[in-house]
Formats: structure tokens, sequence, C-alpha cells
């Protein structure tokens, strides 16, 4: 017999009211509004993300909260007064979503080879089961996309480009926008990891 | 600082498939091409550190944390366990948050339409982080059942949702607990999603008559196993990449 260890807790949908624990303003809750946790503070250039969560009939899912995790300016993660992390939920109306960051650094792969620019985004809502795990790489730097080994692994070349938001600049600061499909031809890739 | 030991792949049977058709909402909001298999990397095997400076005294007390001119209605519960890795290692300091329905199924949300009323001294949000053995408690009221629009009227059992870091981002969980004896346990899609009746087993909170407080609270005792770090051993360059 394999050696036994304790099994994982299963996961179960986040549900329609995420928010109430999650982000109690967005429900109507009149607790904790001080907190902006879409609001990352850090040294380092200011950046925005935008984007829109679709479901398989071209629907924007409007219930969804997504969380954010990434290194800080110098490529560090866990250094300083940088948290690295944020949690937004989605437009009850429109289903836009919105971070405030700042441009990541580079993080090394396992075995050392710079990895692109990224920044981690789990995905929870109603009707899904499990959060959806994917990356928001940031479009400028070609080379580094071409050599990033997290894109390379993705064995169907034309869906690396799922996971490479565009360049929409705002006045203020670079914007950049990131569409996840959950289901159809342009399905965002999701990771198991 | 040494490498942190990789966290341990995802046993995927253990968890509920995207597409579950009998829960309605997973049909257009599942994925139909396979999850891509990745090792993790250093942006997976970290996660956020909070501050245990982010809590307030009332955040793990949602018979008051809402009070406005008395405390919550309701059966007064406390839920308590530990929160462990597949290791068995405790997690410790670690950041747990729950939300629930009032006595009556009720969510102070503003897309709830149920006619059962809210509760004015209730708000159901709560957090708090595990102490330094990974273990943590909360006091609430236990939530009422609710009908929602699925098959017909199906009713959720009564369940509090649960919100979990560990220390790496690939730890992270969500889920809900249920309570031990429910008769709707077994009816309900959401937990049925699950495949295996060993795994729905491990969502259901157990009554617990030792802790509870005499003239005030029962007990419930709900332990919660994140994802485990195995040691490292090699590096190896995984193949194709």
């Amino acid at each position: 017999m394999p050696v036994e260890y304790l099994k994982e807790t299963p996961s179960q949908t986040g549900g329609p009211y995420v928010h109430i624990g999650l982000l109690p303003a967005a429900a109507g809750l009149a607790t904790r509004t001080q907190e902006n946790p879409h609001i990352l503070s850090g040294a380092g250039e200011r950046i925005r993300l935008t984007g829109i969560v679709y479901d398989g009939s071209g629907h924007a899912v409007r219930d969804a909260l997504l969380e954010i995790w990434q290194a800080d300016a110098e490529g560090r993660h866990n250094a300083g007064d940088f948290l690295g992390w944020g949690r937004a939920a989605a437009d009850a109306e429109t289903g836009e979503w919105m971070f405030e960051t700042i441009r990541p650094g580079v993080v090394r792969w396992r075995d050392g080879r710079p990895q692109a620019r990224h920044i981690s985004l789990l995905i929870f809502a109603r009707g899904i089961n499990i959060h959806l795990h994917t990356r928001i790489y940031l479009p400028e730097e070609k080379e580094a996309l071409e050599a990033d080994p997290v894109l390379r692994s993705i064995e169907q070349v034309g869906r690396r480009a799922t996971l490479i938001a565009e360049r929409t600049d705002a006045v203020d600061m670079p914007t950049y926008r990131f569409v996840v499909q959950l289901q159809g031809d342009a399905e965002t890739v999701f990771f198991d990891m | 600082m040494a490498p942190l030991g990789d966290i341990i792949r995802r046993d995927r049977f253990g968890h509920p498939p995207a597409f579950t058709p009998q829960y309605k909402t997973s049909v257009l909001r599942s994925p139909r091409r396979a999850l891509v298999s990745l090792e993790p990397g250093p942006s997976e095997n970290t996660g956020p550190i909070f501050k245990a400076s982010l809590l307030s005294p009332l955040d793990n007390d949602l018979i008051r944390n809402y009070a406005k001119d008395g405390e919550a209605v309701g059966e007064r519960i406390i839920v308590h366990g530990k929160v462990l890795d597949e290791m068995g290692r405790p997690v410790p300091h670690t950041l747990l948050e729950v939300w629930q329905a009032n006595a009556g199924g009720r969510y102070r949300h503003h897309n709830d339409s149920y006619l059962a009323a809210l509760d004015p001294n209730f708000g159901g949000a709560g957090r708090c982080m595990t102490d330094a053995e990974g273990n943590y408690f909360f006091r609430t009221i236990r939530p009422g059942p609710y009908p929602w629009r699925n098959n017909g009227s199906d009713w959720r059992p009564a369940h509090i949702h649960f919100s979990v870091f560990g220390d790496a981002f690939a730890q992270r969980l969500v889920s809900q607990l249920y309570f031990e004896g429910d008769p709707l346990v077994p009816l309900c899609p959401i937990l049925g999603t699950l495949p295996d009746p060993a795994a729905r087993e491990r969502l259901i909170a157990r009554l617990d008559m030792a802790n509870s407080v005499p003239f005030d609270a029962l007990a419930y005792r709900f332990d919660i196993v994140l994802r485990g770090r195995r040691q490292t051993f090699f590096e190896t360059q995984p193949e194709g990449l």
C-alpha cells in the first residue's frame, strides 16, 4: 500500500453571496468598508489592471470575485511592506473589475531561467466549483514572453495569447485589459499547479 | 532562506469537477479544455502574509459583530477546529474568513430577495486567524436552510462558507461547512458535485459536546486540511520545458 497522508478539504463554490465574507462593502454591508483590497500599495511603477469574465454564452459573470498575487518591483515575494495580494469584485451591473498595483519585477523559474513579468489570478464565483487559476502577462516584453517557461508549457501555441493582457493606456497610469473566457473557442488557459 | 518545498499536487478526484450539470450554473461557467499542468514555481509556493492587526476584536463573533440593539437571534454555536496540511502539520497564523445566512436562511446581500426576514443584529461575516498551533474558533448562530433557483426549488442545507489561505497561493481554498445530521445534506446538488462520498464527509462539522458552553452555546468541530509541502530532494528539469 502506498503511504497515506491527510486528504485536502474539498472545494465548494463561493456562491452568489461570496462578497458578504470577502468584500462586505460589495454586498452592501456597512462593515470594514474602509478596506480597499483592490488597491495594492508599494514602491514601483503604478499600473492598473481592468477586465471582465465571460461565461460560455458570452455573458459577463457579474458576481465573480478575483484575487491576484504578485512579486514586488524587485521580483521578490513577501519582501518589505508590499503585501503582493489583492481582491476585487466584478461590478454587479457590468461585470467589470479593476486592480491598481505596481509593475511586478522578474521572478526566476525553478531552474533559474527568468519568467516574463506576470501576476497570478484566481477566479471564484457561483457556478465555479473549484477556483480557476491563471496568469496575467504584460505584453511589452516580446522576447521574455517568447522564452517564458510557463507559457512554453502550453502545447497549443495559439492558446498562449489568452494570458497576455492588452495595453489600453489611460492618462494617469499604464493600464492593461485582461478578458477571461471561461468556456468556448477562445477559452482562457487555466492551470493545475 | 532555504527554498520552500513544493506544494503537493492536488488530488482533483477529491474535489468537484468543473462541469456538474445538476448544479445548473456550472454548465456555462466550466472550462471545456483540460487544465494545463505545471510544477509549482516561486509564484505558487508563496502567498500573502496577513498581519494580526488586520483583525478587530469582534471579527470572530458573528453574534455581536453587527449588533445594533441586541444580539443575533438563533441557535448559538461555536465552530472550532484546526487547520492542518496534508502532512499533518498545523498551519499557524493563517487567515480564515466565513460568511453565512441568518437563522431564517436570509443573507444580508443586496441580491438576496428571499422572503425570510433579515435580522437587524446579524451581518453574517466573520474572520479569524489560526493560533501558533493552527487552532481557530468563531462564535455565531446556526444558519437556516434556504431555497434557490436550481431544479424547481432546491434547498441548501444549513451551511457556512469559508475561505482559507495557508502560506502558498497554491493552497488557497474556498469551501462550505455543513452540519452533522442535517437531512438536507444528502439532497444537496452543490455538495453532490463531489463524486467521492468520503470527500463529502470531510465537509461535515461534528457536534462537540465537550467544547459546548453550558447554558450558552453548542459547539461544532471542523478541521480543515490544506495541500501539503514535500521536502526538497532534487530539482529536475520538467520534461519538454
